[in-house]
């Protein structure tokens, strides 16, 4: 509030020969123009996922087309439904192993942000220093570590290497240093809380909100991941939407009858995402030092 | 307070995270690491038992890969595509970030939203709307622009393009998270000295930001030496992207395809080692220049 405030009560004075009245329109002519550029990728998919084939090459690019109903029917209907089981995998890997991540995280957090113990600088540089691994030397070795096991091909193999997240663990950490305050906890070991029910009780509720932060983030991580699961996966029937339209495109590139498929399948599978997306508007956040999100 | 019951809990909360670090990180380093320095040895005809064994063979692998040529072309194209991405994504990110932030904008909120949106859809769908956009029979931007956009040399920039559209919004929103932390009452300061807008920007707010591009210029470093997603998904559309374009593209193709395992956990530790030396090259050079440290 209080910068709206004292933006308006300077803007007048400020409205010089060399003050902001000079750039005009030109500031939020660049910013529409970078809205439209971002736009217009998922509008166009849109409007060519209405299509059908025959209007998909007849039809003007950007004119809607009859076809909607047919193509999620047709794509439904592909393979047995072999779509809808992408779609299911793909939520349970990106929700459990978000869940679980968000868990791993905020545990860790508190612990590293509320406690003084030998070893915590060490245990913490190591764990964030994971943060700089790139994903490519950890792919191959953990498919043959998961293959050794009798574990590769299965729902493990993708949801148990993306539960860590270093990051996570840092802005869980900022979190809990400002959303925790020390006084309650004193006040509830001197109440003779044990420190498990502290942390159950008096710092997770606290962190929800932070919780619910790391959790967008891991969620539309896993839910985007390619590599892990094309290496780890063989079987179709366990693919998310992301190898599952990689394959859908390996089958219909060179088939344009295909084309509406693929189309109507690239629109579907972005579609809960950007409902996520604009319902959760204010957990978007990449700093948690403030507390509390307004 | 009994100290020495308690200062177990702190242990105990960590070592979730710690058991999933050292299973899923770094049991596979030292694996791959172990891989990189071996090589199967055929004896006699490579028949029967015992003819082939697993021998240590030191460097040699990693020689054989810097020696490489398809390698370095790899490298090459990835440099090019690599500058491009992280010259365009980041000055796009920071110019939206301090637009967004300066006071005069209208619908800034709605030109936000939109150009963090991409963020949601995942690399694979993206690569594919893109990919789509590209082809003379669908596309409305080959109607306007007479270009092969998937051509031997362009293809470089399309592929770029769809990494520019992807990235933009998250790197916009961690510097303008930062710059709505920074007190407003620095910015009447300077504008009751006569500062103009844009020379507030210059000479306050992008000093204030440095860190933050700091972060996020290493953060897309490391993303954009791995590149794997987008050609990977491109490459069904299109003859000019090779089964090696990227580095990592024929990492996978040794583990997988060839199954040369020694040689792709090389070249994924020269990757790594690549992606770090430039992370940390970068690093120096903004120290010297920014705070002028020799």
């Amino acid at each position: 509030m209080a910068g709206i405030t004292a933006a308006t009560s300077h803007r007048r004075r400020s409205r010089g020969p060399a003050g902001r009245g000079s750039w005009g329109i030109a500031p939020t002519a660049l910013l529409l123009l970078g809205a439209v550029y971002c736009l217009f990728p998922v509008f166009w998919v849109f409007i060519a996922a209405t299509k059908s084939p025959g209007e998909l090459f007849s039809t003007s690019t950007l004119a809607f087309g009859t076809g909607f109903l047919d193509n999620v029917e047709q794509l439904f209907a592909y393979r047995d439904g072999v779509f809808w089981l992408w779609a299911g995998n793909t939520l349970l890997y990106a929700g459990g192993g978000a869940l679980l991540s968000t868990a791993v995280s905020a545990i860790s957090g508190y612990a590293l942000a509320k406690y003084r113990f030998p070893g915590r600088n060490v245990i913490f540089n190591i764990l964030i220093g994971g943060i700089l691994v790139p994903a490519v030397v950890l792919a191959i070795p953990q498919y043959l570590l998961f293959s050794k096991f009798g574990l590769a091909d299965t729902y493990w193999a993708v949801l148990l290497p993306q539960i860590l997240h270093p990051y996570s663990i840092y802005l869980a950490r900022i979190y809990a240093s400002a959303a925790i305050p020390d006084s309650l906890l004193e006040a509830g070991r001197i109440d003779g809380a044990g420190e498990g029910r502290l942390m159950a009780r008096v710092a997770m509720p606290l962190m929800v909100p932070g919780m619910v932060t790391i959790f967008l983030f891991q969620f539309v991580a896993i839910w985007n991941n390619f590599l892990l699961p094309f290496i780890m996966l063989g079987d179709d029937g366990k693919f998310p939407l992301t190898v599952g339209l990689y394959t859908l495109l390996m089958a219909g590139a060179n088939q344009p009858a295909l084309y509406n498929l693929i189309l109507t399948g690239a629109f579907l599978s972005i579609v809960p995402l950007i409902a996520l997306f604009l319902t959760m508007q204010r957990y978007w956040r990449t700093d948690l030092s403030s507390g509390a999100v307004k | 307070m009994n100290q020495g019951r308690r200062s177990a809990w702190p242990y105990l909360f960590l070592t979730p995270a710690v058991v999933l670090f050292t299973l899923f990180l770094a049991v596979p380093i030292g694996y791959t690491v172990y891989l990189a320095t071996r090589r199967t040895k055929v004896s006699g005809l490579g028949l029967g038992k015992g003819a082939r064994r697993e021998v240590f063979v030191g460097f040699d692998n990693f020689s054989a890969a810097l020696a490489d040529a398809e390698l370095w072309q790899g490298w090459l194209r990835v440099l090019g595509y690599g500058a491009f991405v992280l010259v365009v994504m980041l000055g796009l990110a920071l110019l939206f970030a301090l637009l967004l932030d300066s006071a005069r904008v209208r619908l800034a909120r709605f030109s936000r939203i939109a150009i963090f949106l991409p963020y949601a859809v995942p690399g694979v769908a993206a690569t594919l709307l893109w990919g789509f956009l590209y082809l003379p029979s669908l596309s409305p931007i080959r109607s306007v622009l007479d270009a092969d956009l998937l051509g031997p040399t362009t293809v470089t920039y399309s592929m770029a393009n769809v990494a520019v559209w992807g990235g933009t919004g998250f790197n916009m929103l961690v510097l303008y998270t930062t710059l709505r932390a920074i007190p407003r009452d620095l910015y009447e300061a300077a504008r009751l000295d006569g500062a103009s807008e844009l020379q507030i920007a210059l000479r306050v707010k992008i000093p204030i930001l440095t860190p933050a591009i700091i972060l996020t210029t290493v953060f897309s470093i490391i993303a954009t030496v791995q590149v794997f997603t987008e050609p990977t998904t491109l490459r069904p559309l299109t003859n000019t992207i090779s089964s090696t374009w990227s580095p990592l593209m024929k990492v996978y193709r040794d583990a997988f395809v060839t199954g040369d395992l020694y040689s792709a956990a090389a070249t994924s530790i020269v990757i790594a080692a690549v992606s770090l030396v430039l992370s940390f090259g970068f690093l120096r050079v903004v120290r010297n220049h920014a705070f002028g440290e020799g």
